[in-house]
């Protein structure tokens, strides 16, 4: 009996009942109870329909590069969700409490609130958005069969999922940090924030990033090694220009925050003096590294959104894209000087006017080729035939929107001016006019302009046009009293205020929230009519919006190998050459195509990697060391798998390719 | 007739009838009927891995030339750095390099007897280069210089360390590889695999020109 | 069905990847030199100057990384198109930027930020002296 008291701690860390919040606030027992719920009924949905097996054969083992983008997709949606929630009920505190009212939310839980809010969007809404539409879209507009490594792209979103996984997981078991979203130490060092909080973080960040940079090499490694034959680097589609750089970005920038987060979790697991606040540490290194990093990442977030924006430009326009050389220059350029911004996101940390002259002016210059992407773009529409279906709304939007955005950038890339407005509510305006402005317009546009792509039937344009003006005028009043608010002085993160003038700012705040609710209801509510409506909405010929690009060569959905033969590239805007020199497809002939076959191998490493981090949060330290020699093991053994590969016989592909001929034809 | 036929010709994609002289080979103009293989990304991509961590160790030397200098009352780099056992070590290292250049040489003559030889001796250079380094660090533990000792000691160990646990790992994916060299022979997926360890394995020589310069050499300096 | 998996092998025997027993001999015997000598001055304090010694450590750091470059990893402008040595340079860019601009901007903040400095005692209260 003994023995069992004392193995409970070893076997089980700090982890207790105490953990799991029955004890704690309505909200948290009752997003519990609605989870639980949600979950069994989505578990039950799948077995009444028999749906496990294909699940697990058809997408969870999937290495097909077009499966694991729409996943990605999914993925950032559904953390949207919880990430807006968060935001919900940041704008509501706020517009609530005053003087002697305290809201709903105190201190402790805000805070925990606010860090997972910025957490989320970033990581797993932001990044995996972008990184679904470039898995989706790239290897079909370069004309190739697939990523560069099939395997490592399932692993990498498995290794995301499973991040996220994590940080929903510290919403019931156990708390969030409530250091923020990028955990300054020493607040988030081991003496100030012991318990599991900052754990969750690291941990989540760490397999999520491990993700990421695997992505990083393999899209760069596609793009150099499978373009089609006669594709050379500037008759790539702009887009996968924007992905290349992008993905430069993610694999020289995400080895930072692995480093910094390392280091962080050395001071909290071993007692090192990294960020400490004696012993020689200095905290003020790891925002250092932590920017080096955070910098080129907004970069990675926006780049991707700007491929969008020129491929919906020049199709929406019915014209080639203005100044592709210039695009193309104005991205490289962008891609490098990201690199040499970092410290104006601490101007006020103390290094003084000849180091933030120099960071200021650096982080005036990066706006200049952002701005001549703007001038292409609108150059472009000039003369232009403009349909403005629902992606080249949101373009719109977002040129409104971002250059807003950018301009308050600017502002506050002078220093003495950020000296006022550095952590107020300026700040957070700026950076969300830019990221719901740039990055989410731009995941949206893409998301519906491709999504005919994917599943074979347009977005219901009706809903999507009212999500599109929610969202829009959302936005607006959401952040425009921010603005307002931080050029009074109001400091961000703040769960209370004593100055009920400051009260009609967050209420108009609050209500934009609101819009932006029915925004994303209303953009439920499209998923829902369009499905329903499908066959209404059915694309037949795969080339719904007269596209300029190979994807739109394709069947929607295309077929699992692309492209039944590999096609031969002449000119930019390869698509719409074929159809001016009147492409004709081929119907016969076909031969047998190489595939990678589908592997569970991925998804268990990536389990496994959860395993532990929930171990290393907890302190489970025998757990610890089984789930990590589990992991090396599973790797170990997935090497000795040599049989990664199957042909797909000439006769299946002409199976395949008959179906889209009588398509085609039926519907002339 | 032929004007009809060229008319076809063109509708197909295929070169018109003056252009066949010109292009004397039938493939249509927008894809090729042949089998396409792209050419293998594996090598390209572990090289772009190995950049990306340069980069991680690049951070912790940045982290080492900021905080290598806070010893915090603490023992200092000529205190606690044994240059001979370091010498030692960069030379197992070096050494260890070279062995496995001689494995690449047999590996492209297709020698597999030779290459694992090779490889072995390389694992076991790695190994004796990692027994040194632990019989170090333990040295350090005992005498209070580990790495919570300070901010000098913490960057020190976290650099070196991480140094060498990737040497470690690249010791179990030296054995793992040749486990697998026996089982399936010098094939060309294996043969990828050595050359991605070979890339590997002189790039850790490399970091470690690094560190004894910087830590060891310009630490017991100052 | 395993003729399949030589296709896309070409990248097996391409040139830049080859090395040859000169090659890695002159490596070799390169690198003894070039890491002989900055042991052998530290360890017999053979210069006065730290700085110059320090200066001397890196210069050869720097030339036995390129020896290892071109010998052992035989980097080369051919090698994948020259995306290997173009991934090389960035990478290097970056190591710089990180490194300069880490101590560049951390010397300042501590020079305005930590408490020796406040007091303007400069060098009475160094840092390492901190407990």
């Amino acid at each position: 009996m003994l023995k069992q008291v004392n193995l409970t701690p070893l076997l089980l860390g700090r982890l207790t009942w105490d953990a799991i919040p029955f004890h704690e606030q309505p909200i948290l027992l009752g997003t519990f109870i609605a989870v639980a719920l949600g979950g069994i009924l989505i578990l039950a949905t799948i077995t009444y329909f028999r749906f496990w097996g294909e699940l697990w054969r058809d997408w969870i083992t999937s290495v097909d590069h077009k499966k694991i983008g729409i996943m990605y997709i999914i993925l950032g949606l559904v953390m949207l969700l919880r990430g807006f929630s968060d935001a919900l009920m940041m704008r509501a505190q706020q517009a609530l409490s005053f003087g002697h009212s305290m809201g709903f939310l105190p201190p402790h839980h805000y805070d925990q609130i606010f860090t997972a809010h910025g957490v989320i969007m970033i990581f797993f809404v932001a990044m995996p958005l972008v990184t679904g539409l470039m898995n989706f879209v790239v290897p079909l507009q370069i004309g190739a069969r697939d990523v560069a490594f099939p395997f490592l792209n399932n692993f990498s979103f498995w290794m995301t999922t499973f991040g996220a996984v994590l940080v929903m997981m510290s919403l019931f078991v156990g708390e969030f940090a409530r250091t923020g979203w990028l955990a300054y130490p020493p607040l988030s060092g081991l003496a100030f924030s012991p318990d599991e909080g900052v754990d969750y973080y690291i941990w989540s960040l760490q397999i999520a990033g491990i993700g990421t940079l695997l992505s990083g090499i393999n899209l760069i490694a596609t793009i150099v090694k499978m373009r089609a034959p006669g594709m050379t680097l500037m008759k790539m589609p702009v887009f996968t220009w924007t992905a290349l750089c992008t993905n430069v970005l993610i694999v020289a920038a995400f080895p930072v925050l692995t480093a910094v987060l390392a280091l962080l979790s050395l001071d909290r697991y071993a007692g090192t003096n990294f960020f400490t606040n004696n012993l020689g540490g200095n905290a003020m290194m790891y925002v250092n590294l932590i920017w080096i990093w955070g910098h080129p990442e907004v970069y990675i977030l926006i780049l991707p959104a700007f491929g969008v924006f020129s491929e919906v430009v020049s199709t929406f326009s019915g014209k080639r894209l203005f100044g592709y050389a210039s695009m193309v220059y104005a991205t490289v350029v962008i891609t490098i000087l990201s690199y040499l911004v970092w410290l104006h996101h601490f101007f006020t940390m103390g290094s003084g006017s000849s180091v933030n002259s120099f960071f200021g002016i650096t982080t005036m210059i990066i706006s200049i080729p952002t701005g001549a992407k703007i001038f292409n773009w609108l150059f472009t529409m000039y003369h232009g035939r403009i349909r403005f279906e629902l992606p080249m709304m949101w373009t719109i939007g977002f040129m409104f929107t971002f250059t807003i955005g950018g301009m308050t950038g600017v502002l506050l890339a002078v220093p003495p001016a950020d000296f006022v407005l550095h952590n107020s509510l300026f700040l957070i305006a700026h950076f969300h006019n830019v990221i719901i402005g740039g990055v989410l317009f731009g995941a949206f546009a893409g998301v519906s302009y491709w999504f005919p792509k994917a599943v074979g039937f347009k977005l219901d344009p009706f809903w999507g046009k009212c999500s599109f003006w929610f969202w829009i005028s959302g936005f607006w009043f959401a952040f425009a009293p921010l603005y307002v608010l931080g050029l009074m002085g109001v400091t961000r993160r703040m769960s209370h205020f004593d100055d009920p003038s400051l009260r009609i700012w967050f209420e108009i705040a609050a209500f934009g929230a609101g819009l932006i609710f029915l925004g994303i209801l209303s953009f439920i509510v499209q998923l829902v009519v369009s499905f329903k409506r499908r066959e209404s909405l059915r694309d037949t010929t795969g080339d719904p919006w007269d596209g300029r690009t190979l994807e739109w060569s394709t069947s929607s959905p295309p077929p699992v190998y692309n492209f039944a033969f590999t096609p031969i590239v002449h000119d930019n805007d390869t698509w719409a050459d074929m159809k001016r020199n009147n492409y004709i497809r081929p119907q016969t002939g076909f031969i047998a195509i190489h595939m990678p076959k589908n592997t569970g191998a991925g998804f268990v490493i990536a389990a496994l990697s959860a395993v532990f981090g929930f171990a290393m949060i907890w302190h489970m330290w025998p757990a610890a060391i089984v789930s990590l020699a589990a992991v090396l093991a599973a790797v170990i053994v997935h090497t000795f798998n040599y049989d990664r590969d199957y042909h797909l016989a000439a006769n299946d592909v002409l199976r395949v390719e008959d179906v889209r001929t009588h398509g085609l034809a039926s519907h002339v | 007739m032929m004007c009809c036929a060229s008319k076809m010709f063109a509708l197909t994609g295929w070169p018109a009838m003056s252009d066949l002289s010109a292009h004397p080979v039938s493939e249509p103009r927008f894809y090729s009927t042949r089998e396409h293989h792209p050419e293998n990304g594996t090598l390209l991509g572990f090289w772009l891995y190995l950049m990306s961590d340069c980069l991680i160790f690049a951070c912790l030397f940045a982290v080492y030339a900021v905080l290598g200098r806070n010893y915090a009352d603490g023992p200092a780099g000529a205190q606690i750095f044994d240059l001979s056992t370091v010498a030692v070590n960069t030379s197992l290292l070096l050494l260890s390099s070279i062995t496995y250049g001689f494995a690449m040489l047999h590996m492209q003559r297709g020698r597999s007897r030779l290459t694992l030889l090779w490889l072995g001796v390389t694992g076991l250079l790695g190994a004796g280069f990692i027994f040194f380094e632990l019989r170090e660090f333990a040295h350090l533990f005992a005498e209070g210089a580990g790495p919570q000792r300070s901010a000098f000691l913490s960057s020190f160990f976290a650099l070196v360390g991480t140094h060498g646990l990737h040497v470690t790992f690249g010791i179990v994916w030296l054995v793992t590889l040749m486990v697998q060299i026996r089982k399936h022979g010098l094939i060309a997926e294996n043969q990828r695999r050595l050359m991605c360890l070979s890339m590997f394995w002189h790039f850790l020589d490399v970091v470690w020109i690094g560190v004894f310069s910087v830590v060891y050499l310009m630490g017991v300096l100052s | 069905m395993n003729a399949h998996s030589e296709h896309g092998s070409h990248g097996a025997h391409d040139a830049a990847h080859t090395g040859s027993l000169k090659d890695y001999l002159i490596g070799f015997v390169l690198a003894v030199i070039l890491t002989a000598v900055p042991f052998w001055l530290v360890m017999g304090k053979r210069v006065d100057s730290s700085s110059i010694a320090a200066a001397v450590i890196l210069g050869f750091a720097g030339v036995q990384t390129v020896v290892h470059m071109v010998y052992f990893l035989h980097m080369n402008t051919k090698s994948e198109g020259g995306w290997t040595l173009l991934a090389l340079l960035f990478t290097t860019m970056l190591l710089v930027i990180t490194l300069s601009g880490s101590i560049w901007v951390m010397y300042h903040m501590n020079h305005n930020m930590m408490p020796a400095s406040m007091h303007g005692m400069h060098g009475m209260h160094d840092m390492r002296n901190m407990p």
